[in-house]
């Protein structure tokens, strides 16, 4: 079998997206969360060029390129909130920023 | 030889991916995913988009995760402290998480039983010239709509982190 | 498949140790420069005129006490000198140096490898060199270096800006990512050089590419992260020995990445600056041959008494290299290799002209100057360009 099934990289992303979705969830780090929000996107992204792959179109390929452009504006705006956050609050633990909680 | 590169970027995909989430500090955290990133270039590269591993080794790998390292430096964050996690919360999300993986590997399964096979060399239209082509016609709203969005995003991030200098 | 591999295993052999040989004396032939440039002699005592010194160096480098210091972070500080070599020893891989030539019944190109993104991977490559850097300086556990190692790591991303800006505009004349086809569009005489050609001669391009260039290795004028005088030795005040000696090799490893890239994209790669057959392959004869008379006549009057000796048989060895090129058997590869080495030493001996004669910028200027300055001139650059090509086709 020299050939690569095209369901492995599928279930690779799958993979991915469940770890970055895990990471999201259970980690407390404001930092680490948005790691692993790229994480997802990086996830997605590999599923984009295997289907264009399968399809033999070059779309998919331009998706994830606006998906990778949308992910470093969306870093930039995200990192200069978590550096505001963190001159206002001095902690990075998302769990201390609930203020607006009763 | 294209199922044995697989396997070893696969893998060292998901060892990164897993050290990611387990890490204490962010640091090693940053690391990882650049380890994760360059992985996903090298499985671009097998997909035959060669154009798309290049922009994810200069643009996510080399731009992003900089960034990503030097607020992690600036900040000094220091590792994660273990008080007041919640257990109902983990006990309960695990599970959801393995069933939601378990969900999507089963129909990815189901829905490609034989379908098509992965080789190197199997998609030749990945080129810049391609890119260029379909960026610059069919897609040429959405690329000049990012253009903007890019701009807004300066702009955004120079407001939110100026300091008044007096 | 077989003649493959082991064809790729010789050049990739051959590549690392005329790479490694380069190293060591780039550094030999940066101090002699600069010392010439201040008027003193430099190294001249190890061996004759210090050519010994680079040896002497290295194995000062390797019998020094390999300290590792008890408050570093142990995995990234051993990581971040593999990384910065790594990547800086990458790029060279896809660095054409001649066209194709035949050796013993094999075709194959004086290139590592050809990739179809050729000019994007030397781009990715030095983006990941950043990390390095930024590793070297957080891991070492000290201010200084964290100073250090963030003010370069900035200052290498802003940079990567108009770098790349003034990578694109030679791309709009030559039209291919690939090295190696971006030598051949260029072949003919100098006035088909990028940055001579085309509706819009590249030479602001060239400026800008150089001035980046200068930044992205972090040397003089830019080279305030490494400072020994302003901040301890920056990013690497904790290194010692061979990983020290790792930072410089791929610090001019980068040098020599960044040479080769403004040579292939802006001066023509190996072609010559005229026709081969109005005389251009006389040129190498004529330097080298006045290079051996010269040393031959000071061998007679020496100004060292050491000199008698050791003159002559320079002289007697560029004599020799004349004689080579002279060969019909070896011009082939030799010519194209030679004057390919010839312009990158060019750009080489401007980076360590430079060195001697500018002093530094300070951190603020340096970011402003990017910013404000040379990002938007790349940038108009770019447009003037994209205007001129789309208007006279």
């Amino acid at each position: 079998m020299t050939e690569v099934p095209i369901s492995w990289f599928l279930t690779l992303s799958a993979v991915l997206f469940v770890l970055g979705v895990a990471g999201f969830v259970f980690r407390r780090s404001v930092v680490t969360v948005f790691m692993s929000i790229e994480l997802m996107l990086n996830a997605v992204n590999l599923s984009f060029v295997t289907f264009s792959y399968q399809l033999q179109q070059v779309n998919g390929h331009l998706f994830a390129f606006f998906v990778m452009v949308v992910a470093a504006a969306e870093a930039a705006v995200g990192l200069a909130i978590i550096l505001t956050v963190f001159k206002n609050r001095a902690t990075l633990n998302i769990d201390d920023v609930d203020s607006m909680k009763n | 030889m294209d199922v044995i590169l697989f396997l070893i970027f696969a893998i060292i995909a998901v060892v990164c991916a897993i050290n990611v989430v387990v890490q204490t500090h962010p640091i090693s955290s940053a690391i990882s995913l650049v380890g994760v990133m360059g992985s996903l270039a090298v499985l671009y590269l097998l997909l035959g988009a060669e154009f798309i591993a290049a922009a994810q080794v200069i643009v996510y790998a080399g731009a992003i995760m900089v960034l990503f390292v030097f607020v992690i430096m600036l900040l000094n964050a220091g590792a994660e402290s273990k008080h007041g996690r919640s257990l109902v919360a983990q006990l309960l999300g695990a599970p959801l998480l393995v069933a939601l993986l378990g969900l999507l590997a089963y129909f990815v399964e189901r829905l490609y039983p034989r379908g098509v096979s992965v080789r190197f060399g199997g998609f030749t239209h990945g080129t810049p010239l391609d890119i260029g082509r379909a960026l610059f016609t069919t897609y040429l709203l959405p690329f000049e709509a990012t253009s903007i969005l890019i701009l807004i995003a300066i702009v955004g991030a120079i407001v939110l982190a100026w300091k008044e200098i007096d | 498949m077989d003649s493959f591999i082991v064809i790729s295993l010789i050049k990739a052999a051959v590549v690392f140790a005329a790479l490694m040989a380069t190293l060591l004396y780039l550094q030999w032939v940066e101090r002699k420069v600069i010392a010439h440039i201040q008027v003193r002699p430099g190294p001249y005592r190890v061996g004759p005129h210090g050519l010994l010194q680079p040896i002497a160096d290295v194995i000062k480098l390797m019998t020094k006490e390999d300290l590792i210091p008890p408050y570093v972070n142990k995995p990234l500080y051993l990581a971040a000198p593999f990384i910065a070599m790594t990547m800086a020893l990458f790029s060279i891989s896809v660095i054409p140096f001649g066209p194709m030539i035949e050796v013993a019944g094999y075709k194959t190109f004086m290139q590592l490898t050809d990739l179809n993104i050729g000019v994007l991977f030397v781009l990715a490559v030095s983006s990941m060199g950043v990390y390095g850097i930024a590793l070297a300086g957080w891991s070492s556990n000290n201010k200084y270096a964290l100073l250090g190692g963030l003010r370069s790591s900035a200052q290498m991303i802003s940079y990567e800006l108009p770098l790349s800006l003034a990578i694109a505009a030679p791309l709009l004349i030559s039209n291919t990512l690939i090295l190696r086809q971006l030598v051949e569009r260029q072949a003919g005489s100098i006035l088909e050089w990028n940055v001579l050609h085309g509706p819009f001669p590249q030479i602001l391009s060239f400026l800008i590419f150089l001035i980046a260039g200068f930044a992205e290795t972090n040397r003089v004028p830019f080279d305030l992260p490494e400072a020994e005088n302003e901040l301890v030795a920056g990013f690497h005040v904790e290194y010692s020995s061979m990983k020290f000696a790792s930072f410089f090799m791929a610090e001019y490893a980068n040098m020599i990445t960044v040479s080769s890239m403004a040579v292939l994209l802006f001066l023509g790669g190996w072609v010559a600056p005229w026709p081969a057959r109005y005389g251009s392959s006389l040129v190498p004869v004529a330097i080298f041959a006045g290079a051996g008379v010269v040393a031959l006549y000071h061998g007679m009057h020496p100004g060292h008494r050491r000199d008698r000796r050791t003159l002559p048989v320079f002289g007697a060895a560029f004599l020799a290299m004349a004689a080579v090129f002279l060969l019909p058997a070896v011009q082939a590869w030799l010519l194209p290799l030679f004057w390919f080495c010839a312009k990158t030493g060019s750009v080489l001996f401007t980076f360590m002209w430079v060195r001697g004669t500018l002093p530094r910028l300070r951190y603020d200027q340096l970011m402003g100057f990017t910013w404000k300055f040379l990002f938007p001139v790349a940038f108009a650059d770019l447009l003037a360009t994209g205007f001129l090509v789309a208007w006279f086709g």
